[in-house]
């Protein structure tokens, strides 16, 4: 029954992944043709990324219809910020749980990495030189991360809930309870400011770029095509020659790295170093990744869905808050998505594996 | 070496695992005596019992804890979980007048609640632990802010019986302590000696040929759950009885101490291994540096690294022990 299930879910996610077109050139006469192209078609429609795809725009339609100051270029320039954090660290995540791995500890890498800018700060450092040391910081605290996972081979849920621990624990170290608060205005102000006179927030740039890249990353080179081989199965992927531990080592590093600039954008964005920043984004991070239809067991998953959920969460919590709907509401939104994420897959796949049993044997019945 | 090599393979594993509970105990001794040589007050009656009345919630949520990871499984809702069924505990006994005898059922009742509603999405919605757990971690938070909006149980509300029962203990070990050692010698018991128990192990260490050799999985998953649940749910009317003052945050991101308590206790992450001794070892130890560290005079900041670091120590141990096992399992069974 499990296996069934399995293998109904397997399909989609194939023809997702490989980002081909599902119009297969088959001998048939042109009408016939048409409607299975259309059939098919309708098929990969049907899939978990397109979903989420449609439920946020769809969303986004009726809340800016509905919502007061919900559609305006000013609350859309809001959402970009709020959702800048989440979705730079929701593409790193999606490449490591497509390996099956999983990385908790990246907003203790955030906070720590924003106390020790706010250690350089007051250091004297030039703030051009603790941006880069702040990514490289982040990159360092990934790689240990990744040496416990791949080096000493423990499981990464243990280790990274471990760093989780020690990374903030070292942040609260470093800065105790006070803040770094008193950086230029030249820095602060760019991370809040806007191209030209538009409403689109400068950090659409380097988020769009990061983006590209790790899409292009995922779906379009051999190394993505080795992420997607090391989740599905880690010792099939290494017979096939792809070193399976030294890509996710790379991989925790590159997390590293992201949270490391996470750091500075959090840092300078509420002008405030502070050791518990970023506390608790871990979960959000995850529960988008989980909700844009990546496999938590790895190797199926795709990057447009998880960028409408990075979305579609931080719209709706910027909806009801616009909407006056308590904030505890998010925290139960959050959670139920969460768990719905999971679950709908699951109930989706079974239910299809049901139909299509359904269907040969009626097509068997006929023949 | 020769010792070693003429046992069986269950001994050895079981010396390496009572080795570990050793291990937590030389840790534990060494801590209090270092910090006992610094202040003595440290060892003093009161100081004792501050510890002890500390290590009861953790203690109890770790019981639970080690239950559902020797499934391969992990609960984080148990904070959630414990700040709700505190706050209904609490609001049963503020509003209703409800008698005081009938606070632990119900605290047991809200968790056990919780706990069918994380065994079900887990076994019938077939959603991985870590996700599951997540999610109801979020959920049921929302609930409890949701249920007790800015407002607060204080203990002027509570009957005095009640707190009391928080506050008291026979012959210097408080009431608190001595129920959640009560609970993890029962569950201790229940692991070891009782075939769901020993079932529990089954499912951890090999899913597919525990379901081949006849175990019900989706029922004892439920039991583990359900189990991890309602401790969390007693462990949430401790936590009223002893502070008194129940808001809605109480409990808050106390999964990951729970979660330390168990890994640092020699409870395998992933499944199969490990005993509520550690778990109870490993609680008492993070307990004991959270009280240590003032009397030696280090920054209260230095807690959660030392927690993380434990951690990540604890888990390569594991990884140490297991490869040396097999190593010498394997050489073992090149002789025959």
């Amino acid at each position: 029954m499990s296996d069934d299930a399995r293998l109904g879910e397997a399909r989609p996610s194939e023809r997702e992944s490989t980002g081909k077109p599902p119009a297969r050139a088959l001998p048939a006469g042109p009408a016939g043709d048409a409607g299975l192209r259309l059939r098919e078609a309708a098929r990969a429609l049907a899939t978990w990324d397109f979903g989420v795809v449609a439920v946020t725009v769809g969303f986004l339609v009726v809340a800016s219809m509905t919502v007061e100051h919900f559609g305006t270029a000013r609350n859309a320039g809001y959402i970009i910020l709020d959702l800048a954090p989440i979705l730079l660290l929701a593409l790193t995540m999606t490449l490591i749980v497509t390996t099956g791995e999983i990385d908790l500890s990246v907003a203790s890498t955030v906070g720590l990495t924003s106390a020790a800018m706010g250690v350089m700060w007051n250091g004297g450092m030039a703030l051009e030189t603790i941006m880069p040391v702040a990514v490289l910081l982040g990159a360092a605290l990934g790689a240990v991360n990744g040496l416990f996972v791949t080096g000493f081979g423990l499981p990464s849920l243990a280790v990274t809930i471990g760093t989780l621990a020690l990374y903030r624990g070292l942040a609260y170290v470093l800065l105790g309870d006070t803040a770094v608060a008193d950086w230029p205005r030249l820095f602060t102000g760019w991370t809040l400011g806007r191209i030209g006179d538009s409403a689109i927030p400068n950090v659409l740039v380097p988020m769009a770029v990061l983006a590209v890249i790790c899409g292009v990353l995922l779906h379009a080179t051999p190394v993505g095509r080795s992420i997607y081989a090391a989740g599905a199965n880690p010792i099939a992927a290494s017979y096939a020659g792809i070193a399976v531990g030294r890509l996710k080592f790379w991989l925790y590093v590159a997390s590293g790295a992201m949270a490391g600039l996470v750091g500075v954008l959090w840092t300078l964005r509420y002008s405030s170093a502070r050791a518990d920043n970023a506390a608790g984004l871990e979960l959000t991070v995850i529960a988008v990744v989980l909700l844009g239809g990546v496999s938590i067991f790895g190797g199926k998953g795709a990057l447009p869905g998880v960028l409408a959920a990075v979305v579609l969460l931080v719209s709706v919590q910027n909806a009801l808050r616009l909407a006056h709907v308590s904030t505890e509401a998010l925290t139960v939104v959050t959670g139920s998505l969460l768990i719905v994420a999971v679950l709908a897959p699951n109930a989706l796949g079974a239910l299809r594996t049901a139909l299509r049993r359904r269907r040969t044997t009626a097509t068997g019945r006929t023949a | 070496m020769t010792t070693v090599d003429s046992r069986t393979g269950s001994t050895w594993l079981d010396l390496v695992l009572r080795f570990r509970a050793l291990g937590l105990i030389v840790a534990l001794v060494a801590l209090v005596g270092v910090t006992t040589a610094l202040n003595p007050r440290f060892l003093s009656g009161q100081s004792v019992r501050d510890l002890l009345f500390a290590a009861a919630v953790t203690l109890l949520l770790a019981c639970g804890m080690t239950v559902v990871v020797l499934t391969r499984g992990i609960d984080l809702s148990v904070g959630s979980v414990l700040g709700l069924s505190a706050y209904v505990t609490g609001s049963a006994l503020s509003a209703t007048g409800m008698p005081t005898v009938f606070a632990l059922p119900l605290g047991l009742a809200v968790g056990a609640a919780c706990g069918t509603l994380n065994g079900a999405i887990i076994h019938f919605g077939r959603v991985p632990p870590l996700v599951a757990t997540l999610g109801t971690l979020y959920v049921l938070r929302g609930v409890v802010y949701f249920a007790a909006g800015g407002s607060r149980i204080n203990a002027s509300d509570l009957p005095p019986g009640f707190l009391d029962f928080g506050s008291g203990d026979v012959l210097g070990v408080p009431y608190l302590f001595a129920v959640s050692v009560l609970v993890l010698a029962a569950v201790g018991v229940f692991l070891g000696r009782y075939r769901a128990g020993r079932d529990l192990y089954a499912l951890g260490s090999n899913p597919e040929a525990a379901r081949l050799a006849g175990v019900p999985a989706g029922r004892r998953l439920m039991t583990a759950y359900v189990l991890s649940g309602a401790l969390a749910g007693l462990g949430g009317v401790l936590y009223a009885a002893r502070f008194g003052t129940v808001d809605a945050s109480a409990g808050y991101g106390m999964e990951l101490d729970v979660v330390a308590a168990v890994v640092v206790g020699g409870v395998a992450i992933f499944g199969g291994s490990g005993t509520t001794l550690g778990a109870g070892l490993g609680a008492l130890l993070l307990t004991v540096i959270d009280n240590a560290l003032p009397v030696l005079r280090i920054d209260q900041f230095w807690q959660q690294a030392i927690v993380g670091a434990l951690i990540l120590a604890a888990i390569a141990l594991d990884r140490l022990v297991s490869v040396r096992a097999a190593r010498a399992l394997r050489r073992k069974g090149s002789h025959v």
